[in-house]
């Protein structure tokens, strides 16, 4: 296992984010010192290393500290380069389609995908599922584009896409126990259904990601402490 | 050798994230095609170009669209020789990459929603937002440019040109509202940089003084019919 000098990742078992981190660490066979933080008491290393966010993932390294799991990812991929393969593809042109992606993962999959989870009624929830499916079957799109019948978004072997929607699949996979609807569904998203089995299957994946039932049991406990806080703030 | 290259790019004047596009283009000395869009009557290219979020710039490289202006910045960056736009060490290039992050995801919103809000509870909390980001890209300028005169150290880099192409827009708040989002005495660092970008090269190619002029008259058209309604409402 390579190092290449100290190696600290400050992040949650839960943290979709974290886990892409997490996963992209194990592709390139990086050692590392992994933190378990508390959200609700959070330690002063993750407070002094990301004033600005303070949140995970954070990565330390030889003790200077990068935030945003994005960036963190294309920092380790870059950091790295001669530890296994590239996680993002070497032509411009398919890099700026992956950033593209990975940038609509992250503002229109989740958004939607929030407001479903955090509606607090039928009709908020209704509006986020339907956008959502939206979201979803436009990425089934980009799957088809970016794989080129390919087992994955970087072609033959795992990429940077696969990264950043790899670390969301157990969320994905609890969508309908947290939001009432399916998110990947064979007949409706085809080739998403049959990358998150692949996906799910590698070994980087199985060291990493959530159960599924663990996170829609922690997720749904969090749900409801939060409105009952936001409750309990009105009074 | 950056030469004769089939680039198109589709943008609209008082765009920031197309003024970054340009200045980055410029910066590699690259020359290219430019097409104002209408955003009430989207052309056929764009629409084909940018399917999923319709809005500008989109860069069409050889008929092919790149898309979200960070994107085509490190697109511009990684495929034409000359300066570099992103530093070259891989820890400079990721705090460059969560700033330009910064500004687009939380500094953005905030004075675009002190452009754009309707009632003035709405607008001062954009405010606050506003100045509580500019703050920490303040903090931001200190580490960036580990003393040097640009966020890229020497020379204009990625940051410079994500922040810098706010510029003119404050500009206009600070005419418009007497909102001075950098400010002399706040945020020392930014106000001394800002003087200097704009008066770069880079900035003036890709910013003719006429573009606070026109964010000026956009805010005023945008904001008048609230104030025509309160006139209104008020005098009844």
């Amino acid at each position: 296992m390579a190092g290449g000098g100290e190696l600290k990742l400050l992040g949650t078992w839960a943290s979709p984010w974290a886990c892409r981190v997490r996963i992209a660490m194990h592709l390139k066979a990086l050692s590392y010192d992994y933190v378990e933080e508390d959200l609700d008491n959070k330690s002063d290393l993750l407070l002094t290393s990301n004033p600005v966010h303070k949140k995970v993932p954070v990565l330390i390294h030889n003790g200077k500290p990068i935030s945003e799991s994005l960036v963190i990812v294309q920092y380790i991929d870059e950091a790295f380069a001669s530890n296994g393969r590239s996680l993002l593809p070497s032509d411009p042109q398919e890099r700026a389609i992956a950033r593209f992606w990975a940038a609509y993962i992250d503002d229109k999959i989740t958004a939607s995908w929030k407001q479903a989870f955090s509606a607090k009624t039928e009709e908020e929830r209704l509006e986020g599922t339907k956008q959502l499916l939206v979201a979803v079957e436009t990425l089934e799109g980009a799957l088809r584009v970016c794989s080129k019948g390919k087992p994955f978004f970087g072609g033959d072997s795992v990429g940077y896409l696969d990264v950043v929607l790899g670390g969301l699949l157990p969320w994905l996979q609890g969508t309908e126990a947290l939001c009432g609807v399916e998110f990947l569904d064979a007949a409706r998203t085809p080739l998403l259904s049959a990358w998150a089995e692949r996906f799910g299957a590698l070994d980087a994946a199985k060291a990493v990601l959530p159960d599924v039932g663990r996170l829609v049991e922690f997720a749904k406990v969090r749900r409801e402490q939060q409105a009952a806080a936001a409750a309990a703030a009105k009074n | 050798m950056a030469g004769k290259e089939d680039l198109k790019l589709l943008g609209l004047p008082l765009s920031p994230f197309v003024v970054s596009v340009r200045m980055a283009l410029n910066m590699k000395g690259v020359s290219y095609e430019y097409v104002d869009e209408d955003l009430n009557n989207k052309s056929e290219l764009l629409l084909k170009s940018n399917p999923v979020h319709k809005k500008v710039p989109v860069l069409i490289h050889n008929g092919k669209p790149i898309c979200e202006s960070l994107v085509i910045l490190q697109y511009v960056d990684e495929l034409f020789a000359g300066r570099s736009i992103l530093p070259t060490d891989p820890y400079e290039r990721a705090t460059a990459r969560f700033w330009a992050a910064f500004a687009g995801d939380k500094l953005f919103p905030a004075w675009y929603g002190v452009v754009t809000a309707q009632a003035e509870e709405e607008r001062a909390e954009k405010v606050k937002e506003t100045l509580a980001a500019i703050e920490h890209m303040e903090v931001a300028f200190a580490k960036c440019s580990g003393g040097n005169a640009f966020f890229g150290g020497d020379s204009i880099g990625y940051v410079d040109v994500v922040l810098g192409s706010f510029l003119f827009w404050f500009e206009a708040v600070r005419r418009v509202d007497g909102l001075e989002i950098i400010n002399a005495s706040k945020t020392p660092l930014l106000a001394a940089w800002a003087e200097r970008f704009g008066g770069s090269v880079e900035a003036k190619e890709a910013v003719p003084v006429t573009k606070a002029d026109l964010a000026v008259q956009y805010i005023s058209k945008f904001r008048a019919p609230a104030a025509a309604a309160a006139k209104l409402a008020s005098s009844e």
